[in-house]
């Protein structure tokens, strides 16, 4: 499903030039469920947000689903990010103006999935999610955990091919990062593909699939 | 799929109140003042040329001077005065005057009842009316070649004379006594602002016919005259031809400059246009300058607030939005806020307007009026900084890497 050949990002800031991936493999087959575990600041996250097309490799070749992502414009990146990818973000990144049902319902927006349609699926995935009873709730009114359900949500409502989680539990105390890690687990065991970031020493108990970066390189 | 676009963005405009808030707030204030400041500097233009106006357009007033230069057998230092049929003899001779009055004018006691006052008593022709401005309260009149045939003892008087009085009664057809005669009063003259003058404000004078005047009082020579020219740009030529006429009459030279001293009010004109046409420049200076102040805050508070949403752009991107979509939001947003904005701030500098208005300060500023040319500039410009300012930073932040947006 994923695979990624010879990965380079150089970030240039001003003078000088941070290389955080140097010439990266990675091979992701569908129903996996990957954990990234690495040091602080050696390219886990800008791995994931090439991997979700948020940004761009330097050089080398990125293929999702067979399409190399070099070869499409920019609407296809956008329908891209909309229909085959769903990313989970550390810090959530809900918009804070919206309720959890309309965040959980604006990637069916920019579908363009009629009325009654979103409203099916956004009600359902978020009492998948077990937030049925908050759904007119703002970010600001819930807990951590709960804007993380949220987020979660908005990732899944488009039945994305693939989930990508930057370090979901990063920002949640132990209880509700368990929980989080537990919906992980529920989504892979239903056939999910999930590539998780984390620095929980406890994800080998949940996949043995363990990718460990150091240094912009695999190990 | 636009109208749930729009639908989308009007729910997306409602909950970020406080944003929204404040660009529809800046967009109001701006156009609330440039409307409001111009229409100001309008209304004191016209309010000035107004006054300037109140004693008459383009007229003249001639008086009888001494002579300084020794002609014909004179010696200089003569002393001249206009006869009775001067008038006359110049409407006749010249062929450039359109209209003419003599004017007499003495203080005299004026009595109505228990109330006496002393007045500036004036005689004049039915003619001095157009010259002068002096327009008669409804249901009154001025003087006409009737009452001038007829010798009636008939008097057009100023609004204040009326007030001292009358005080508040309505002084037509009442009879007031001038120096012990009798008269009807035919005419009050409404109120009107005056700056120049010669003999007094018009407001403080009375005026009868100079048929009724010389047979009670019997003055041999007028005080002086008040010409106005058929065309306005002969004004000159006829100045110079009522001299030449009257230089015939009294064997003065046509050189001597103090023998017919002349109050030309067209010469007064060239110098308020001159200074109009400076007035207009400043105000279009002034207007100029609000609008960008005014754009200037506006630009800000768009840019402060497209940048503010440069993640949360982001954020959309990252989930599947469209840069064209984006894009589209934008649009459809400044156009409903600039809109509102603006048209609120038009319908309350409408009230201001209204409210000043109402206030007693018409003296100096005279009375706003609306003016659409200026409204409809201030809103077009005030838009279009709105929009201007807000495209760039949102044109940026949606061609973006995702990643990049979000993270400011
Ligand atoms: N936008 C950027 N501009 C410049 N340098 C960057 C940028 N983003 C990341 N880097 C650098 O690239 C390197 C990798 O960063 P990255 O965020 O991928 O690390 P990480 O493994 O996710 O770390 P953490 O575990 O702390 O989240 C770091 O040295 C970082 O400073
Ligand atoms: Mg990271």
């Amino acid at each position: 499903m994923i695979k990624m050949d010879n990965i380079r990002k150089v970030y240039n800031t001003g003078k000088i030039e941070v290389e955080a991936l140097r010439g990266l493999d990675l091979h992701i087959k569908k129903g996996e469920f990957i954990t990234v575990i690495g040091p602080s600041g050696s390219g886990k996250s800008t791995l994931m947000n090439i991997m979700g097309c948020l940004d761009k490799p330097t050089t080398g070749e990125y293929r999702l689903n067979g399409k190399s992502i070099k070869q499409l414009n920019d609407n296809e990146l956008s329908e891209l990010r909309n229909h085959e990818i769903g990313f989970v973000f550390q810090n959530f990144n809900l918009l804070p103006y919206a309720s959890a049902y309309e965040n959980v319902e604006m990637p069916l927006l920019f579908a363009g999935v009629g009325g009654k349609m979103r409203k099916r699926k956004v009600e359902y995935i978020l009492n998948k999610v077990g937030l049925s009873d908050r759904m007119d709730h703002r970010p600001n009114e819930l807990s951590g955990g709960q804007k993380q359900r949220v987020a979660i949500a908005r990732a899944l409502v488009n039945d994305p091919n693939i989930i990508l989680a930057d370090e979901p539990t990063g920002n949640l105390d132990s209880h509700s990062g368990k929980e989080i890690m537990e919906l992980f687990v529920n989504l892979w065991k239903e056939g999910n593909t999930i590539v998780m970031i984390t620095h929980d020493p406890r994800a080998k108990d949940y996949t043995d699939n363990l990718v460990n970066i150091t240094d912009g390189c695999i190990v | 799929m636009i109208i749930k676009n729009i639908i989308q963005i009007l729910r997306e405009l409602t909950k970020q109140k406080l944003r929204t808030f404040l660009t529809l707030f800046g967009i109001f204030w701006g156009t609330t003042s440039v409307i409001l400041l111009l229409s100001f500097g309008m209304a004191v233009k016209a309010n000035t040329s107004k006054t300037m106006h109140g004693m008459g357009e383009q007229i003249c007033i001639i008086w009888a001077g001494r002579t300084s230069i020794s002609y014909g057998g004179f010696p200089k230092g003569r002393n001249l005065s206009w006869y009775n049929d001067d008038a006359q003899y110049l409407k006749d001779n010249v062929q450039l005057i359109d209209d003419i009055s003599p004017q007499y004018s003495r203080h005299v006691s004026v009595n109505v009842g228990s109330k006496k006052q002393y007045f500036s008593v004036n005689a004049v022709w039915p003619d001095f009316k157009e010259m002068r401005n002096m327009v008669p309260r409804e249901g009154s009149r001025f003087l006409n070649p009737l009452d001038q045939e007829k010798r009636r003892r008939v008097v057009f008087i100023g609004n204040e004379v009326e007030k001292t009085m009358f005080g508040e009664e309505d002084a037509v057809g009442k009879i007031m006594y001038i120096g012990g005669t009798p008269f009807t009063v035919i005419g009050v003259i409404i109120k009107k602002e005056q700056d120049g003058s010669y003999n007094g404000r018009d407001k403080d004078a009375i005026f009868m016919p100079t048929s009724t005047y010389l047979g009670i009082y019997g003055d041999r020579f007028v005080d002086n005259m008040v010409v106005r020219a058929k065309d306005v740009n002969k004004t000159e030529e006829m100045k110079h031809a009522i001299i030449n006429a009257m230089a015939k009459k009294y064997r003065f030279s046509p050189e001597d400059e103090q023998a017919l001293p002349i109050w030309d009010t067209t010469e007064m004109d060239q110098f308020l246009n001159t200074f109009f046409n400076g007035f207009t420049i400043f105000l279009g200076i002034v207007g100029v300058m609000t609008l960008i102040v005014g754009g200037i805050g506006i630009a800000n508070i768009m840019y402060v607030i497209v940048e503010e949403r440069t993640s949360e752009i982001g954020v959309k991107r990252a989930i599947g939005a469209k840069k064209r979509l984006i894009l589209f939001q934008y649009l459809v947003e400044t156009f409903i806020i600039a809109s509102v904005g603006s048209i609120s701030g038009f319908l309350f500098s409408l009230l201001l307007m209204f409210a000043i208005n109402k206030a007693p300060i018409e003296d100096f500023v005279g009375v706003l009026k609306f003016n659409p040319t200026i409204a409809f500039t201030s809103i077009l410009i005030i838009s279009a900084i709105t929009f201007v300012a807000g495209w760039g930073p949102a044109k940026r932040a949606s061609t973006l890497d995702p990643v990049v947006a979000i993270n400011g």
